[in-house]
Parts: C-alpha cells; structure tokens; sequence
C-alpha cells in the first residue's frame, strides 16, 4: 500500500476542504493531490533515484512528498542548515536525484553529481500543470521505501534512515481516524521538513483531514500571530520553541482560546519550562511525544491529563512523571534490556527497544532488528511500577568509569540546581586510571558569578557517588546545540578534549 | 492476493484495499469481490446489507484479514460468509 492513499482518500472525502495553509495561500485536498499527480510526472520523466527537498516547509514539501510516493521513488528531504561539505556528501550518496529547493546551492556544491535541480515555485507551477486530465496511470504499488531521513548524527556520521510505506501507513492507520478532524481544526506545523515529526504532522493531519497551517521558518512572535490568526487547535513544538513561546508570552498575550493541545517531542524538555507553560496555558492540553526517525515517530505518550496529575500531585514519584516520557502506545511494545540483554525490571535502567508495525529500525546499509524485530533505539532510560517510560539520555553517552555506569543526564540535574550555573552537559573524558571518567561543561548564569569548580565538585559529591564528582570542569559561554534542540555532545568532548 | 491489492464490490460502490488475507474468499454485500467490476451488478444480499463505511478497517475474529474501505457503499463486508467487523484506530491526543 501506498502513503499517497491518505492523500487521495481525504481529496475522495472533502475535495474542496482546505488542506493546507503556506504564506497566506490556501490549497484544497483536491488541489493538492492534483499537483502530486504532477509532480508524478515531473518525476517518471526526470528517471532519477531519489526526490530531495533542498527548502523550508512550503506546498512543494508536501507535492514532493505524495508525488515521490505515486512514482515509488524514496523522498529525501535535506537538512539545509548543513555546512556546504557535509551537505555535498549527503547529495552525493543519494544522486542522482531530482532536488527542490535552493538551486543556486546545488550547483555550486554539487554541481558535477548529476542532480536535476527545480526552484520551488518552479516546481510548484510544473507540478499544478503537468497533470492530464486524460489517462491512466499505472502509480507504485507502494512496496518499497517511501522516506529516507538521515540521522542528525549527534554522535556520529548521519545515517540514511529508511520509512516503507509499510512502516507510515502503519503507524498513521494504528493511530489516526479517518477524517476525524472537524472543519475548524488546524494543526500549526514549524518543524522542519526534514524532521520526522514534519513528515508525520503531514500524514496524519492529512489522514484526519486536519487544515495544516505552515509557518516555514520559526520565530515566537510569528508563530503566537499564526496560532491566533488562523484559530490554531493543535501544534506541535520542540523544547527550545517552547521554551522561546514563553518567553515572548511575556511581552505579547495573543488569542490563544482556540489551541486545544499542544504537543511537543525531539529534545529533553526542562521541568522549568513545562512548569511555566501549564501555567501559562491552563486550557490547553499539553502531550510530550517520544519518537525517533527509525520509528515512524511517536513510540510513547505522556497525555494532557497526566500532564495536569503530575502538576498536582505532592508525591514526588507522579510529579516525576512530568519529565517523563509517559505511556507505550498500544500499537508498540518496548522494553528495557541490560547489557547482557536480559530484560530488566522497573526501575532498572538499561538500553529502550522497541517492536512493532511502524518501527522500520532499517538503514540504507543494514538493518538494526534483531531476530525478533525489537529496535536498539541507543536511547538509555527506564520504566517505573506503572509503566512510565523515563530517558537518562543517549546510550552512546553513558560513562564508564572504572566499570561502572554512569548517565550524564544524573550528573546534570544534580549541577543544574546550583543557582549560578546556566546550563550544564557531562562527557566522559579519558582516564589513565578509569578508563573513563566525567568531564563538565558549564555555561555559567547570566548575571551570576561562574560558579568554582571545587564548589561544583563539592554539589555532586554530596548528592551522588563519589565516582560521579567531575575530574575536569570547564566553562563555556554556551553549549552546542543543533536546530532542533539536541545537545550535540561529540561537540563538548572535543571541547573537553582541549 | 498480495496486500495492497484494491478490490471492487460486484453489488455496490464499496472499494477496499487489503491490508491482511489469507485463502479465503473475501466478499461485500454477500458477493464476492474482484480487482475488476462485474460488467452486471450482483444483486445486494439482505444479510449483508449494513453498509461500509469510508476510512475504516475491517477484521475477522481472528485478525488474520484486514480490509481498509476506501470507498463507501451499501454493501457489508464478509470473508466465507462471516460478518468482519470495524477496527477502531487508538487516536493519539493529536500529537503530531
């Protein structure tokens, strides 16, 4: 089956409903599978390997997207934030392909790879004219590879992850309703194509028939103009939008009674910032969202109503539950597995795996299932008596210490609360002695003196193990983080390495 | 029968795509259902006659067929003559 079937379902159901909203225009689900049906052929005659989308979110990411899916040629959206070398390697490994977006980029960078290369608005325009009306098509029956992502690499090189349609269709099916979304209802989307979570927002607000409202480029003000302006009921965010949301709430309070829920994923969310927001916002249902590319997205959910249970609660245990990443969906099964690979109980920390329909764990180069079909998600974390899914961090990032295991996201919680530190990440550096052992970076507090490091090492030693106490403490004005919010911690240990 | 194959009601509008089968005959509004149209509509059986509803699944008791309705109709949907019923999607609180 095809992912190009949600498309031509909704334009079935509600040809004339308003599907999409980019920079003021308006497109219908009839209007936008039209345009697909275009980009079909734009892409059969260009004979390349791959559809790459060089572009902020626009009309042409979601054309490319169902038009590449009709053809049966994978969709490869491209992080265009890449410096140009690490970009020109991404294009090598995927030409030649039909590229949409920044072609002045593509031809300097990449010039000799063969790539066929459309302007968006050129594309866009071919795309609305290209359509006969007359004659059939024989379209992908929808057995290979819809998406290819690769990885944002925070601790190594980038993968090519690969989605079948199997994989999509799956997840969309398992969790969306058909048409279920009212004709008001508008999901404010601003996570980059490239990101699983802009690709999954396309599918099912499609699927439900939910107006998706895009705001290309993120800023705060624009995106609290937008929420009210097109009465927004549902948005997705990453900590760092979230973060910038509040910030600005304090300057501007637009109309927000329209927003039903927001739901926010890609990142560690601080309890600060939660906090701050359901106060904000006491109206709005609140849903943190785990996922990774390699799953199809989301995996877990922590709801609107756990989010207001935890708020409340005095045992420290459920309002521990607010940075959690809530419950499995039904439609997966995760488990928590020690390095041994024994299944661990609750509350033993271990590697997070996951099994089911929409969890293609598949690259370009080989799979990562095991036998059995369970994904290594290298996501390190636990689950408490009632099945509360909690993060520790990535499992690349422990640090081991003479033989013992440690998280850094422990060490960091506990620095955290020093008043003067701003923010705070914890690398393994090498050790004669241990092998490894804990190397930190601060970014001291605006307007605070930096704390000292014998201060430092005298908060972790009363809190935690004395293995935990950092062997080297280093300040910085600020850490490395990338566009999506994720801390790149290979960056701090080069840092550290100096 | 491969999934993703759509079949075409031979009594109504009904169009399903198959998610799940097996080697049974997979019908609506009690006549069987093929790739192509019947150049003559079967007559709608009375016993299968509740109709199918567009964006559903539909499964047998013991999930081994999976039928997605892609186009709505009179007809109900049956495998050998039993009755599949609506499998209901678990919505996410609109996370995405």
């Amino acid at each position: 089956m095809n992912i190009a079937l949600l498309l031509e379902m909704a334009a079935d159901a509600a040809p004339d409903r308003i599907a999409l909203v980019c920079d003021s225009k308006r497109w219908t689900y009839g209007d936008l599978l039209a345009a697909a049906r275009g980009a079909f052929e734009i892409i059969q005659e260009s004979g390349v390997d791959y559809v790459a989308l060089l572009d902020e979110s626009s009309e042409a990411s979601m054309i490319a997207l169902f038009g590449a899916a009709l053809a049966g040629v994978p969709y490869c959206p491209l992080n265009y934030r890449l410096p140009d070398e690490d970009l020109a390697a991404l294009l090598e490994r995927i030409a030649p392909a039909l590229v949409i977006g920044d072609e002045e980029r593509v031809e300097r960078i990449a010039g000799s790879q063969g790539h066929t290369v459309f302007a968006r608005e050129l594309f866009t325009l071919k795309a609305q004219e290209s359509w006969p009306e007359a004659g059939d098509r024989e379209y992908d029956p929808g057995e290979g590879i819809a998406v290819q992502l690769f990885t944002s690499g925070t601790t190594a090189a980038p993968k090519a992850a690969i989605l079948r349609h199997s994989n999509l269709l799956g997840y969309i099916l398992g969790t969306v309703e058909f048409a279920s979304a009212d004709e008001a209802d508008a999901a404010l989307v601003v996570v980059p194509p490239y990101h699983i979570a802009g690709i999954s927002a396309l599918l099912s607000s499609t699927y439900a028939n939910r107006r998706i409202v895009m705001l290309p480029a993120f800023e705060p003000e624009a995106w609290l103009k937008l929420a009210e302006s097109e009465k927004v009921t549902n948005a997705f965010v990453v900590p760092t939008m979230m973060a910038r949301i509040i910030d600005k709430m304090s300057d501007i309070r637009p109309d927000l009674s329209s927003l039903r829920s927001i739901a926010y994923g890609g990142g560690k969310m601080p309890r600060e910032i939660i906090e701050k927001a359901l106060a904000l916002m006491p109206d709005t249902g609140f849903t943190n969202s785990y996922g990774l590319t390699e799953t199809s997205s989301t995996i877990a959910l922590l709801g609107p109503e756990e989010h207001r249970a935890a708020l409340a609660s005095d045992d420290p245990k459920v309002r521990a539950r607010l940075t959690s990443l809530g419950i499995p969906l039904p439609t997966v099964e995760i488990e928590i597995r020690g390095e041994d690979g024994k299944v661990l109980g609750p509350n033993e920390a271990g590697e997070i795996y996951v099994r089911g329909e929409q969890v293609s764990g598949e690259y370009k180069e080989r799979s990562a299932l095991d036998a059995e079909g369970w994904f290594p998600t290298r996501d390190a974390g636990f689950m408490d008596e009632e099945g509360y899914l909690f993060l520790s961090g990535r499992a690349d990032d422990v640090i081991v210490r003479g033989g013992e295991n440690m998280s850094p996201g422990e060490i960091e919680d506990v620095v955290l609360t020093h008043p003067c530190v701003g923010d705070a990440c914890a690398v393994a550096i090498p050790s004669v002695e241990w092998g490894e052992a804990v190397g930190m970076a601060i970014v001291p507090r605006e307007g605070q003196p930096p704390p000292g490091e014998d201060e430092i090492k005298e908060l972790v030693r009363s809190r935690l193990l004395s293995s935990r106490v950092p062997e080297k403490v280093v300040y910085v004005e600020e850490l490395p983080y990338n566009e999506m919010g994720k801390l790149l911690r290979r960056k701090v240990k080069e840092i550290l390495a100096d | 029968m491969k999934p993703g194959t759509r079949l075409k009601s031979a009594a109504c509008d009904t169009e399903v795509m198959v998610i799940r089968t097996a080697g049974g005959t997979i019908e609506c509004g009690g006549a069987p259902m093929a790739e192509a149209k019947p150049a003559e509509a079967a007559a709608l059986s009375p016993d299968h006659s509740n109709g199918s509803l567009m964006g559903k699944r539909y499964v047998d008791a013991d999930n081994t067929y999976e039928l997605l309705c892609v186009k709505p109709g009179k007809g109900s949907l049956s495998v050998d003559g039993v009755a599949l019923v609506t499998k209901d999607a678990k919505p996410l609180p609109a996370s995405d």
